[in-house]
């Protein structure tokens, strides 16, 4: 088990939003969360990263490893979109966490960071500045990013809304290809389709709350699994 | 010319104008990119009115040395402004309106009210413009100007990695173990600190310009973060450098003569920027 969520309510203020959740992310899993706009999805992720307390539950980690050993891909914000940084530099920040203050980035830093760029096929674009490239090659460039936090879990909200179709393919292999190699997903997402295609447990949030596999998910919503032509 | 020029440069006063200009010029380029980047142009202006309400308290308190009561009322203002952040109540620039007019009516009411000296509206012009108070600055002056500049870039480049992972994503950073309050706070310390500094080279209503036009026109030449803090860095030094030199040799005020030369300066950054886009 890699986090545990136990009766947690969530919301601000302590005005909760969501009451009564119960989930766990075990090693290797890929859960998608879904629910309508506003229904706290954002903020159940913002909870499990520390950045929001939960109003009432608890949220656990596994022993084996810090908080901040979180891989995270936040939605990106308009100002994002036009930052003079380069995709080096964007990757090379997620070195940052690694706990003790060193003013400049290590060679291990950087080497982590080439890593993070090859498996994410940013080689050729080291270089280029982030607000030159489409809205898919600045999602592979976070998510390289949140590889160098750790490559053991991964939290990211809605990482496909806003991508035409090709990309948000592309994205989902990535993805699809992390989670092959051990790591951890948890993502907010709209695309049904895509949670029912990629994922093997299901998150509902908002009026109705449903945790469970992606089988039960399907059987309870009535929708007959299609086989792939 | 080079004779008039040669002839100023005998004076101290004109020798430490110039040091503490360039030292200005640097700390306020480098403060300029993240508070451009995070849509904060304006609380330079805001702190600026602060500190100038400041100034009239130090004033009226017949205070010989005002800078350390003008800093820590700054830093205060600051601190309360970028450090509350998201929590506060009144956000953004709605703070910033509210606290930099409420500084500048206590500011001046003081001044009026309470001032000894036979020139007030000169004496606020000058505050406000920056138009001699440079060449006026004490030995002691330039050495605390050079003191604190050297700390704020000292500062800057050791945490020049942070500050950049706080100003792209606030969240990501501090989901990932970032004490991001802490490097909120060390921003606006920072920005006090220039603040402060640079109303001796420009006066408080001009400031703004010293931090925004070198952030503004780098970006437009250049599209990573290492290369837009250098060249911002280095175009506000030239400008400053030349301003000064310009309004020592032409007689024209000092802080408007700089902040021409920064807006003439983002004009060609601007073109030059335009054209190597279409091309």
């Amino acid at each position: 088990m890699l986090i545990k969520a136990e009766d947690v309510s969530l919301g601000y203020d302590s005005k909760a939003i969501v009451e009564h959740l119960n989930f766990e992310v075990n090693e290797g899993d890929y859960l998608c969360i879904v629910g309508e706009n506003g229904s706290g999805k954002s903020t159940l992720m913002k909870t499990v990263l520390g950045l929001v307390r939960p109003v009432s539950g608890t949220v656990t980690f596994d022993e084996s490893f810090a908080k901040k050993q979180i891989g995270y891909l936040p939605q990106q914000t308009g100002a994002q979109r036009d930052f003079p940084a380069s995709v080096e530099e964007i990757v090379l920040s997620g070195c940052l966490t690694n706990g003790t203050f060193h003013p400049f980035y290590s060679l291990e830093d950087k080497a982590l960071a080439a890593e993070n760029m090859r498996r994410m096929g940013l080689e050729a674009l080291r270089k280029r500045s982030y607000r030159t490239l489409s809205g898919g090659q600045q999602q592979r460039v976070l998510l390289a990013r949140a590889l160098c936090s750790t490559d053991r879990i991964i939290l990211m909200d809605e990482p496909v809304s806003g991508l035409d179709p090709a990309a948000a393919g592309e994205m989902y292999d990535a993805v699809e290809e992390l989670n092959r190699g051990g790591t951890a997903v948890m993502m907010i997402t709209h695309d049904i389709e895509g949670a029912l295609r990629y994922a093997d447990h299901i998150l509902v949030i908002g009026d109705e709350v449903f945790f469970g596999t992606k089988e039960e998910y399907m059987v309870r919503a009535g929708i007959v699994p299609q086989e792939e032509e | 010319m080079m004779e008039k020029l040669i002839f100023y440069l005998q004076y101290p006063f004109v020798r430490y104008a110039l040091i503490v200009g360039v030292l200005i010029a640097l700390c306020s380029a480098l403060l300029g990119i993240p508070l451009v980047l995070r849509r904060f142009s304006l609380i330079g202006d805001g702190l600026a009115h602060v500190a100038f309400a400041a100034m009239a308290v130090a004033a009226v308190l017949k205070l010989d040395n005002d800078m350390p009561v003008i800093l820590v009322i700054t830093i205060v203002s600051a601190v309360l402004i970028l450090g509350t952040g998201r929590s506060a109540r009144i956000k953004g620039d709605s703070a910033i309106a509210m606290i930099s007019v409420g500084s500048m009516a206590v500011g001046y009411l003081l001044v009026n009210v309470f001032s000894t000296s036979a020139n007030i509206s000169g004496d606020v012009c000058s505050t406000l413009f920056g138009s001699t108070s440079i060449l006026t600055l004490s030995e002691s002056d330039v050495r605390i100007c050079c003191m604190l500049s050297a700390a704020v870039v000292f500062a800057y480049i050791m945490l020049h990695n942070r500050i950049f992972a706080v100003t792209f994503d606030e969240s990501f950073a501090a989901a990932t173990g970032l004490n991001t309050r802490i490097y909120n706070l060390v921003i606006a310390v920072i920005c006090a600190v220039v603040i402060v500094l640079a109303m001796n080279l420009v006066g408080s209503l001009l400031i703004t310009a010293l931090v925004v036009f070198p952030a503004l026109s780098a970006m437009r030449l250049f599209s990573d973060y290492r290369s837009v803090t250098l060249f911002a860095a280095f175009l506000s030094v030239i400008c400053a450098r030349g301003g000064m030199l310009v309004s020592i040799l032409a007689g024209t005020p000092i802080g408007s003569t700089i902040v021409i030369a920064d807006m003439a300066a983002f004009l060609v950054c601007a073109l030059i920027g335009r054209m190597k886009g279409e091309t």
